[in-house]
């Protein structure tokens, strides 16, 4: 494993997360990881308690992970929020839409390269979770 | 006999393997055997050619001619803007 | 029509650069062809049978002469002279080289255009009405609404790596010129108690599955449409499968789940996604709409047009429609000369419609799904002139929605995906019928063609469908009837067993002929096979 990248205020979680079963059964454990067919929504009565989540992102190319995000950040979840498998640079600016803020990648990804990804869109078009104001609430802005 | 083809990564034109490089044309590509997977990992990881792959074809009196359609078509051009063709004579369906 | 702010133009450069940045990765090696292939898709960029190919977006269907002469210029600098219409509404060029594409797209850029997700796993260029603003019979003009959802869809953080492609149609007008229904997602824009929102279809779409989409709502608010379309979205994302690419599609979801359930999940997830205050204010969809307002239209105009030159005559009766303004009419440039390949033009032929607009049609162009050009706002006492030059350049062939302006997919001449060519029997069919009065005989025949089972040429909705596919190796085509992709959306019936490139050939003249003797007054083919059934043309056919 490579080093996480890290956009939160503190240190990164260093608990191994636990499945979702695992997790809602007795554990008292404070990480979980969701696979990509596992249903988010089943964390919700339980986030005051999770300290990390973790989605897994077995292939890039399955956006399931993405949807999961965004729906724990809807519910209000604050904790940490990783995405850890086939993690590409590409994919980064749409996952810090959705509210990742950790990225465990099974490759090493080029700093420069991830500010690039991030830095690139001033603008967005669409209301997410990220706390960005879309394009449409910039026009329409009261001066 | 077996021939390998692929894309040229910048160009996208359709190659052929000739046994010492890649070539547009046909004509010039040459029997691999039991070479071909060796000989596509190399050139593929030094991005002499992308997405190659194996072709099934036969020796005719008139050059090497892939079994399926599909390849022959790939060797000649769209059939149907011929002034395009890279090679206008291969014989789309066979008699 | 619409027109880019600060915003929209720093959107598609930051995308020219960060896609020249993808490709000097991949071409550096820094990046594999399985991570690149859908980067490159989401700008459109394929590697096909030849070469690769570009598909450029054009939104809606809707181009100004700017942006025509822009498609000319590529054609012109970067591939071999000639572009392809699409089923889409959008363009490709087939000869592009993944050096060039980067300045391709910064060249778009200029003139407001981009190749943005008409490819991959993502929501693809909104399709629409190709009269949409000029048809008499819409209650709104759709457009608005189409670049509302382009900017809402466009670089969706959420739904990027859908199951599968996610297409989404709208239209305002009970009509259906753009095969609504079998969109993934359909949008017929309605007026209730005063107010104009949408009546939503879901689930529709052809390749080796076809369904037409059935309705899961009735009325959706205008300033809730999308949050309604984002959580029709998330639940796909979710639930539809992944596990079989061939039934990763939402019909599929829709299909399994029913649409009972699909309903019932996308109304759990609207009333969450309402409270989140995701959907634009309506001032944005009125800024939009500010941009469609009609034009100011010269009054007292003639209506009267010369028919002496019968030449003329025809084409005014076939390719030339009513317009909603007097003095006024639609123009349909066919794509589709007999003997041509359906949906191509040259840059030379994109450079003179560009003229033709900018000269005669208030600057203003449109694609249709059937794969011609729609100059919108001609005044009558131009259409002379208009079909002189259209014709010296070999487009003013008068046969529009005739057997010979079939849909027809590249094919195996172009199309790493397909099985049989269908372009050289586009041609086949159009040179039998054409110039020898059969095709008049027959009138409205709506034909369409496609080259394998993804249905690319819409050959489930054409009154008479082909399929091209391999029969051990060599091309064989199936053909079906009764499909339409109106508003009296069908899907065709495979006749029987397949036949030659010349064999189908026959067997639709056998049909046609069929029709011509049986048909009643007012019948168009469709109606006659819907009234008689496939039997009796199975026998015509089969014999």
């Amino acid at each position: 494993m490579v080093d996480l990248l890290n956009f939160r205020e503190g240190e990164t979680i260093g608990e191994t997360p636990v499945s979702i079963e695992e997790f809602l059964g007795a554990s008292n454990a404070t990480a979980v990881r969701i696979a990509p067919g596992e249903d988010a929504r089943a964390l919700l009565p339980h986030l005051d308690r999770i300290a990390l989540v973790e989605v897994a992102f077995p292939a890039f190319g399955d956006g399931r992970g993405y949807s999961s995000a965004r729906i724990l950040r809807e519910a209000g979840y604050r904790g940490e929020l990783r995405a850890s498998g086939d993690v590409l640079v590409d994919q980064l600016f749409a996952m810090r839409r959705c509210g990742f803020d950790s990225f465990a990648p099974d490759k090493a990804l080029d700093p420069a390269a991830v500010e690039a990804t991030l830095s690139r869109y001033a603008d967005v078009y669409q209301k997410s979770v990220d706390g960005r104001r879309p394009i449409w609430a910039k026009r329409h802005e009261v001066n | 006999m077996k021939l390998l083809t692929g894309n040229d990564l910048a160009s996208g034109d359709v190659i052929w393997w000739t046994g010492k490089g890649w070539s547009r044309h046909i004509g010039e590509a040459v029997d691999v055997g039991d070479e071909g997977d060796a000989i596509l990992a190399r050139e593929e990881q030094a991005r002499r050619v992308n997405v190659a792959y194996i072709v099934d074809a036969e020796q005719t009196d008139s050059g090497p001619l892939p079994n399926h359609i599909k390849e022959r078509i790939r060797a000649s051009g769209p059939t149907v803007r011929t002034d395009l063709a890279i090679n206008a004579d291969i014989p789309i369906v066979r008699a | 029509m619409y027109l880019y702010d600060s915003y929209d133009q720093a959107m598609v450069d930051a995308r020219v650069e960060e896609f020249r940045d993808q490709a000097r990765r991949r071409l550096a090696g820094e990046l594999t062809e399985d991570q690149f292939k859908p980067l490159r898709l989401m700008n459109g960029l394929y590697l096909q049978l030849h070469a690769y190919m570009l598909r450029v977006a054009v939104p809606y269907g809707t181009l100004s002469s700017r942006k025509m002469r822009m498609l000319a210029h590529i054609a012109r600098k970067y591939d071999r002279g000639y572009g392809h219409f699409t089923t889409r509404q959008n363009i490709q060029y087939n000869w592009i080289k993944l050096e060039d594409a980067p300045d391709i797209l910064a060249d778009l850029a200029t003139v407001e255009m981009h190749a943005i997700q008409t490819s991959g796993n993502c929501i693809r260029n909104i399709s629409s009405d190709q009269y949409a603003g000029v048809a008499a019979d819409e209650i709104t003009d759709p457009r608005p609404w189409a670049e509302l959802l382009r900017q809402w869809s466009s670089f969706h953080p959420e739904f990027t790596y859908l199951p599968r492609k996610f297409k989404i149609c709208v239209i305002a007008s009970a009509n259906d010129r753009a095969a609504m229904r079998l969109h993934d997602i359909g949008l017929e824009l309605v007026e209730r108690d005063g107010r104009i929102g949408a009546r939503v279809f879901a689930g529709g779409g052809m390749g080796r599955t076809p369904m037409v989409a059935p309705e899961i709502r009735d009325f959706v608010e205008e300033d809730e449409l999308v949050s309604y379309l984002e959580a029709c979205l998330r639940v796909y994302n979710r639930y539809g499968r992944r596990d079989n690419k061939f039934k990763a599609r939402i019909k599929i979801l829709v299909h399994e789940l029913g649409v009972e359930e699909y309903r019932r999940q996308v109304e759990e997830e609207f009333a969450h996604m309402r409270q989140l205050g995701i959907q634009p204010p309506t001032e944005e969809l009125d800024r939009i709409r500010a941009y469609f307002a009609p034009p100011v239209y010269e009054t007292g105009l003639p209506e009267e047009v010369d028919r002496s030159d019968p030449d003329f005559a025809l084409w005014l009766d076939r390719n030339v429609l009513p317009h909603k303004q007097p003095g006024y009419a639609i123009v349909n440039i066919s794509l589709k000369p007999v003997g041509g390949i359906p949906g191509d033009a040259s840059a030379d032929q994109i450079d003179l419609m560009a003229d033709l607009a900018e000269r005669h049609s208030l600057d203003q162009l449109r694609v249709t799904h059937a794969q011609n050009i729609v100059l919108p706002y001609v005044k009558k006492a131009d259409l002379y002139t208009i079909w002189q030059q259209l014709d010296a350049a070999g487009l003013g062939t008068a046969n529009l929605d005739r057997i010979s302006d079939m849909i027809a997919c590249p094919g195996l001449d172009y199309c790493s995906l397909a099985n049989a060519r269908s372009i050289p029997v586009a041609q086949k069919i159009a040179r039998r019928f054409a110039g020898n009065g059969k095709e008049e005989a027959i009138g409205e025949l709506k034909l369409k063609i496609s080259g394998c089972i993804n249905a690319c040429g819409h050959h489930h909705a054409g009154h008479i469908g082909i399929l091209g596919v391999d029969r051990k190796g060599t091309e064989n085509y199936q053909l079906l009837l009764g499909g339409s992709g109106a508003e009296d959306c069908s899907l065709g019936a495979i006749t029987g067993p397949g036949f030659t490139e010349d064999g189908v050939v026959d067997a639709i003249e056998r049909a046609t002929d069929l029709y011509l003797a049986q048909r009643q007054e007012g019948e168009r083919f469709l109606d006659t096979y819907r009234r008689l059934g496939m039997a009796p043309f199975k026998e015509a056919i089969y014999g």
